[in-house]
């Protein structure tokens, strides 16, 4: 019943009982938030009498814990940015970018690249549109490099997992690479390196805008949150349940000497581990988290998450088709060896 | 009635051409289907992001894949 009046599109009928259902909702959310920890408990420790402090109640509580923890935790806050991604689309954020100077513009660019919707498909419709219409390579690449890299589910798993101060170093971080690659590919003056047929596009004059209702902002965020949680929900559980062994079974501090400060190599094969393990995120994150428990420095951790998210393997073949293999090879360069640097930098300063 | 579906080819866009196809025969709507693929062509609808429907030369929608009521109701009105 509740869920078919969120499939209802733009029912004008009763908007008043769609705002009531997600009052409700909210409230559900929040009890069933603040429950989980006690009932998770109770269901390992009570019902199933694994005694607590032993190994396998150790995982199976983290397990317990976890899972109903980040499965709601993505759902609401992936509803939330996506009522604010419904203000911006990709037409929108390039007006804005429009006869923006270099520096100005990669700020610019890089910030709308966290909130304006962006799926790696359409990436080269997006390239073309940008540096047809006038806006420079530079900032064009600031955007395309923060879209990725700082992704939803990057960013509320980090929140849930590692907690608000990581993730907080991990947005900035992405802002400030994207800015500064962003300038830097600028200032290398590689125009040429785009495929020559970019040029040659006309577009249209006009692009594609509408106007949207709340209920319609409403009935678009919910279907995101079905669409990107009913895709990564399986990964999520699988992740959490590796990361859940590693919690009860690791013993402390195993992993600091290849993982920690003092392994110099580990950054860089942090970082070349994360390019293929594109869209595994949601599954490579709990991992991710529960070595660091264990001995893993942040700036390793950072490089790698970074990797994983940023550069991949199916954006690059899509950015084929428009960049030469030489402004690939450059881009690519850059970014690794930004992700590299990160990661040398927080091993250093934290 | 002429019905384009504007994208790359990824599994959205066959999601889009699934559900315009499914409702377009629920409706006994008459309709010719092509998929634009090359990228100049996308661009001169004005769309950057896909996929997108066009219905007779308008932009309906672009950048995400809409239910199957939005796209009765456009095709509908059509």
């Amino acid at each position: 019943m509740v869920v078919d009046k969120i499939s209802e599109p733009q029912s004008n009928k009763k908007p008043v009982r769609l705002f009531l259902l997600l009052g409700v909702l909210a409230i559900v959310w929040w009890l069933a938030y603040h429950y989980i920890q006690p009932l998770s408990q109770w269901f390992v420790y009570k019902l199933l009498r694994i005694p607590a402090g032993s190994h396998l109640g150790e995982s199976l509580a983290f397990f317990f814990y976890d899972v109903p923890k980040i499965l709601l935790l993505l759902s609401g806050m992936i509803f939330l940015i996506s009522i604010l991604r419904t203000f911006f689309t990709p037409e929108r954020t390039r007006k804005l970018l429009g006869g923006k100077r270099e520096g100005v513009g990669n700020v610019l660019a890089a910030m709308l690249g966290i909130v304006t919707p962006f799926c790696s498909c359409s990436a080269v419709p997006l390239f073309i549109g940008f540096v047809e219409s006038g806006i420079p390579l530079g900032v064009t690449f600031s955007f395309l490099i923060a879209a990725p890299t700082i992704n939803e589910v990057a960013v509320v798993m980090l929140l849930g997992l590692v907690g608000w101060k990581v993730m907080l170093l991990y947005i900035l971080s992405g802002l400030v690479i994207a800015i500064l690659a962003g300038i830097l590919i600028g200032r290398m003056k590689l125009e040429s390196g785009v495929e020559d047929f970019v040029w040659q596009i006309q577009a249209a004059e006009t692009s594609f805008d509408e106007r949207l209702t709340w209920e319609a902002r409403i009935h678009r965020a919910a279907g995101s949150v079905k669409e990107i949680v009913g895709k990564v929900w399986l990964y999520v559980i699988i992740g959490i349940a590796v990361g859940a062994a590693i919690h009860g079974y690791v013993p402390e501090a195993a992993l600091a000497a290849v993982m920690g400060k003092q392994a110099w190599w580990s950054v860089p094969a942090a970082v070349l581990l994360g390019i293929p393990l594109y869209s595994n995120a949601a599954g490579v994150i709990p991992v991710v988290s529960a070595l660091m428990e264990k001995g893993a420095s942040l700036g390793t951790v950072l490089a790698f998450m970074m990797s994983v998210v940023g550069l991949s393997l199916p954006e690059m073949i899509i950015l084929r088709r428009v960049l030469k293999p030489k402004l690939l090879g450059i881009f690519i360069a850059i970014l690794a060896a930004a992700f590299i640097l990160i990661g040398y930098l927080f091993n250093l300063v934290l | 009635m002429d019905i384009k579906i504007l994208g790359g080819g990824c599994a959205n866009c066959k999601r889009l051409e699934q559900i315009a196809r499914k409702v377009a025969a629920e409706n006994q709507i008459d309709a010719s289907f092509e998929d634009v693929k090359d990228f100049a062509e996308i661009m001169k609808f004005g769309v950057m992001s896909t996929p997108a429907l066009v219905v007779n030369g308008k932009v309906l929608c672009s950048g995400r894949v809409p239910d199957e009521n939005e796209v009765t109701a456009w095709l509908k009105a059509a």
